[in-house]
C-alpha cells in the first residue's frame, strides 16, 4: 500500500510538471509566436508609457529575454526552492514555492491563490455536503421506487436541474431570494473569517446541479446493483429490506459514486468559476478569470497549476479510496 | 386490507375446489402454487399449478430444462419474488404455517432461519466488499440475539465443519481469496449457519468441477444426517438427482410432467419429457459411436403456452394421441403408488415404448 501511495505520488509529480511546462508554453510562447515582444510583457508589468530604463530593469529582473527553457527552468527552480529579485534597490525574497509577481499587482501569485484557495474550498465543500446529501437519497429512492410518481418528478426535476447552469439559476435565485423577497441578505464571504452560511444561495445552487446528475447516477447504479445475486442472498438471509437496501446495495452502489465525486471535487476546488462569477465570491475561479482577461501571464499559470494539483490529487485519493473501499482492488 | 386478506384466507379453506385444504401434516406441501409475472408482452406463467409434499430428512429433486419454473418455484417459497411484479398464488405450508398469504415481515423472519437457500453461483452471490465471516455472522446474529464475539465463534465453526482449512484464518477473507470449492462451501456454511429445516439448493453444484461437484453433494448428504433437514435440490443434472434425491419432480413449463420416488421415476418413466432427459444424458459406460438422444426443439414460451400439452409439440409420440395433446391438457394422474405423470398417452402404450424403444437405448 505504501510504495503504491508512493509510486502514484512520484507519478503525480512528473504529471505536474508535464502540465506546467505545457501550460508554460501556451501562455509564454504562443504570445511570443504572435509577436509579443520582451518589451511588451516588461511595459505591462511596468505600467504606462514606461522609459527605456525601467524597462531594461524588468526585463533583466524577471530574465525576460533568456531562451524560453532558461526562463521555464527558472520558474520551476523558484517554485521549488524559492528565488530572490533583485529591483536594484532593494532585494524581494520569495519563498519556496513562488510562482511570481503580478503583472497587474505586482503581489506575490503565490500569495494570492493562498488567499483564494480557502474561499473557493468553501464553496465546493459546503456544496458537495449539500449534493452528495441530496443526490444519493433521491437516487436510491427513485430506484427502488422506479416508475412511481416521486420516481418520476424526482427525475423531472433532475434532469431540469442538470440542463440549468449556476449563472442561471443563481442569477434568478439572486433577483428574488436577496432582492424581490428579502429572504437572505447578500452573498459576501471574501474569506475564512466571515460567516459561511453567507454562501448559502450559491451553495444550493451550485449543489443543484450536481445533486441531479448524482441522483441520476445513483439511481442508476443501485437499480443494477439491487438486481445483483448478492442483494437475493442477503433477502434469502432473511436481513430486514433497510439493511438489504443500505448495507448491501447502497455500499456497492457508492464506489463508482465516489470516483465521479472525487474527480468532481478535484475540478470545482481549482474553481468554481461560474459560481463565483455570478455571486461575486474572490475565490481561485475569480483570480484566474481576472488573470485572463488582464493577460496577467503568472497569475494564469499559477492558477492553472493549482487547479491541476488539485485535480491530480483528488485522483490520486481516489485510487488509494479505491483501495480501501473495495477489497479487490486491494488484494490485486 | 388486513381484514379482507384474512377473509379470503378463511374462504380459501372452503371456496377453492382444489380439495384437501387445511394444515397440511407433511413438513412441507405446496398446494396448486401459481406464480405469474404481468409483463408488457403479456402474462408470463412460470408456475402454473404445481403441487408437491416433502418430509424432514428427506430430499426432492427438482428437475427441467431452463425457464421451466424450478428456480421460480424456490424462491417463491422463500417469498423472494417482489410482490410488486410477481403474482403468487396457492399455498405452502411450512411446519404448519402458510406462507403465501403471511406478512412480508413473518416470511422474512423465517427465511435464513427455518428455510434458507444455497445459489448457483457462490461468487456472484456474496458480496465482495465483505468479508466470508462477516456475511455469516450477519445471517446468524439477524436470527439471533448473541454478541459478535460468540457469532464470529459460531461463523468459524460453521466454516470448519463444511470442510475449509484454518477456518479461524479464513474467516477474515474475502469471497474472491476463495476457490470456487471453497466459496460454495462458505455459502453452504452461510445458509446452515441458523440450522435451517428446509435447505433450497438452486444448481449447488453447477458452476463447479466435477471432483468439487462430488465433494459439495457428499457435504450436503452428512449435513441432512446431521440436522435431518429437508432438502430440496433444483438442478438439471439427473446424476445428481440420482445421487441424492428420494422423490423428483420434472418440471415443464412451470407445470409438473412426472413426480414419483426417485428409483420409480428412473427405472420405470411415464413421461415422454422424462425420457427425453434421460436420453440427452452422456453415459461413460455409453459406446461412442452412438449418439445422444436430445428432446428436439426449444422449451416453450411461458406466455403463449401451447394449448392441450405443452409438451405436445416436441413429443415424438404426441401424433398417437388424435387431436387430444393439441385440444386437452393431460391431468396429473397417479399411476403407481405415489409416482404420477401428467400424459394423454395410454399408459400400457408408454410402458411398452420405454421397454421396446427408449430403454434399449439409454
Amino acid at each position: 500500500m505504501v510504495a503504491f501511495i508512493v509510486r502514484r505520488l512520484l507519478g503525480a509529480v512528473g504529471l505536474l510538471l508535464i502540465i506546467s511546462a505545457v501550460t508554460y508554453a501556451i501562455f509564454f510562447l504562443v504570445p511570443r509566436a504572435a509577436g509579443v515582444t520582451s518589451d511588451d510583457i516588461a511595459g505591462r508589468f511596468a505600467g504606462k508609457q514606461p522609459d527605456a530604463a525601467t524597462l531594461a530593469a524588468i526585463k533583466d529582473r524577471f530574465g525576460l529575454d533568456d531562451p524560453i527553457p532558461v526562463q521555464y527552468g527558472k520558474y520551476i527552480k523558484s517554485i521549488v526552492a524559492g528565488d530572490t529579485y533583485d529591483t536594484g534597490t532593494e532585494k524581494i525574497d520569495c519563498p519556496a514555492p513562488c510562482l511570481g509577481y503580478s503583472f497587474r499587482t505586482n503581489q506575490s501569485v503565490t500569495d494570492q491563490i493562498v488567499d483564494r484557495v480557502p474561499v473557493t474550498m468553501m464553496i465546493a465543500l459546503g456544496a458537495a455536503v449539500l449534493w452528495v446529501l441530496a443526490g444519493v437519497s433521491i437516487g436510491v429512492l427513485s430506484a427502488l421506487r422506479r416508475g412511481t410518481l416521486f420516481d418520476r418528478v424526482a427525475m423531472g426535476v433532475a434532469l431540469a436541474g442538470v440542463s440549468l447552469p449556476v449563472f442561471f439559476t443563481g442569477l434568478l435565485s439572486l433577483a428574488f431570494v436577496v432582492h424581490r423577497w428579502n429572504l437572505l441578505p447578500e452573498v459576501n464571504y471574501t474569506g475564512l473569517g466571515d460567516n459561511p452560511f453567507n454562501l448559502l444561495l450559491p451553495w444550493v445552487c451550485l449543489a443543484f446541479l450536481y445533486a441531479a446528475m448524482y441522483a441520476r447516477l445513483t439511481r442508476a447504479g443501485m437499480l443494477e446493483t439491487m438486481n445483483e445475486d448478492f442483494i437475493r442472498t442477503a433477502r434469502a438471509k432473511g436481513l430486514p429490506e433497510k439493511t438489504v437496501v443500505v448495507k448491501h446495495g447502497l455500499r456497492a452502489t457508492l464506489t463508482p459514486i465516489m470516483t465521479v465525486f472525487g474527480l468532481d471535487i478535484g475540478l470545482l476546488l481549482g474553481g468554481a468559476i461560474i459560481t463565483e462569477r455570478t455571486f461575486s465570491i474572490p475565490g481561485l475561479g475569480q483570480l484566474a478569470l481576472d488573470g485572463v482577461n488582464q493577460s496577467d501571464l503568472p497569475v494564469v499559470l499559477g492558477a492553472t497549476l493549482t487547479a491541476a494539483l488539485f485535480i491530480v490529487l483528488a485522483n490520486l485519493v481516489v485510487d488509494i479510496l479505491y483501495g480501501v473501499v473495495d477489497p479487490r482492488v486491494r488484494h490485486s | 386490507m388486513a381484514r379482507k386478506q384474512q377473509a379470503e384466507l378463511i374462504n380459501g379453506g372452503s371456496g377453492d375446489s382444489s380439495g384437501g385444504r387445511g394444515a397440511p401434516t407433511s413438513f412441507l406441501e405446496v398446494r396448486d402454487l401459481k406464480i405469474h409475472f404481468p409483463t408488457d408482452d403479456g402474462l408470463v406463467k412460470s408456475v402454473d399449478g404445481l403441487n408437491f409434499q416433502l418430509e424432514r430428512g428427506r430430499t426432492l429433486g427438482i428437475v427441467g430444462e431452463s425457464g421451466s419454473g424450478k428456480s421460480v418455484t424456490s424462491l417463491g417459497i422463500l417469498g423472494l419474488h417482489n410482490r410488486r411484479n410477481a403474482k403468487v398464488s396457492g399455498e405452502i405450508w411450512l411446519d404448519g404455517t402458510e406462507l403465501v398469504g403471511a406478512s412480508a415481515g413473518r416470511v422474512r423472519r423465517l427465511r435464513g432461519q427455518k428455510m434458507a437457500m444455497i445459489f448457483q453461483d457462490p461468487l456472484s452471490s456474496m458480496h465482495p466488499f465483505y468479508t466470508v465471516g462477516s456475511q455469516i455472522i450477519e445471517a446468524y446474529r439477524v436470527h439471533n440475539d448473541v454478541s459478535k464475539q460468540v457469532a464470529r465463534k459460531h461463523a468459524i465453526d460453521m466454516l470448519g465443519r463444511v470442510g475449509i482449512p484454518k477456518p479461524d484464518k479464513r474467516v477474515d477473507d474475502y469471497p474472491h481469496q476463495f476457490s470456487g470449492g471453497m466459496r460454495q462451501r462458505a455459502m453452504i456454511a452461510m445458509a446452515l449457519s441458523c440450522d435451517p429445516e428446509l435447505l433450497i439448493a438452486d444448481e449447488p453444484t453447477t458452476a463447479l468441477d466435477v471432483t468439487v461437484q462430488a465433494q459439495i453433494l457428499d457435504l450436503l448428504r452428512d449435513l441432512q444426517q446431521e440436522f435431518n433437514s429437508a432438502i430440496i435440490m433444483i438442478t438439471h443434472d439427473l446424476g445428481v438427482v440420482a445421487e441424492l434425491s428420494d422423490d423428483i419432480l420434472v418440471m415443464y413449463a412451470g407445470r409438473c410432467a412426472e413426480y414419483g420416488p426417485v428409483d420409480d421415476t428412473f427405472h420405470r418413466p411415464l413421461h415422454p419429457y422424462t425420457w427425453g432427459l434421460l436420453g440427452s444424458m452422456p453415459r461413460l459406460d455409453r459406446e461412442r459411436s452412438e449418439r445422444l438422444m436430445p428432446i428436439k426443439g426449444t422449451p416453450p414460451s411461458l406466455i403463449n403456452v401451447p394449448r392441450g400439452c405443452a409438451f405436445n409439440p416436441r413429443c415424438a409420440y404426441g401424433d398417437l394421441n388424435g387431436d387430444k395433446s393439441t385440444t386437452e391438457r393431460p391431468e396429473l394422474l397417479e399411476l403407481e403408488p405415489g409416482h404420477k405423470a401428467a400424459c394423454h398417452l395410454p399408459l400400457e402404450k408408454r410402458r411398452e415404448i420405454w421397454d421396446s424403444e427408449i430403454r434399449p437405448k439409454l
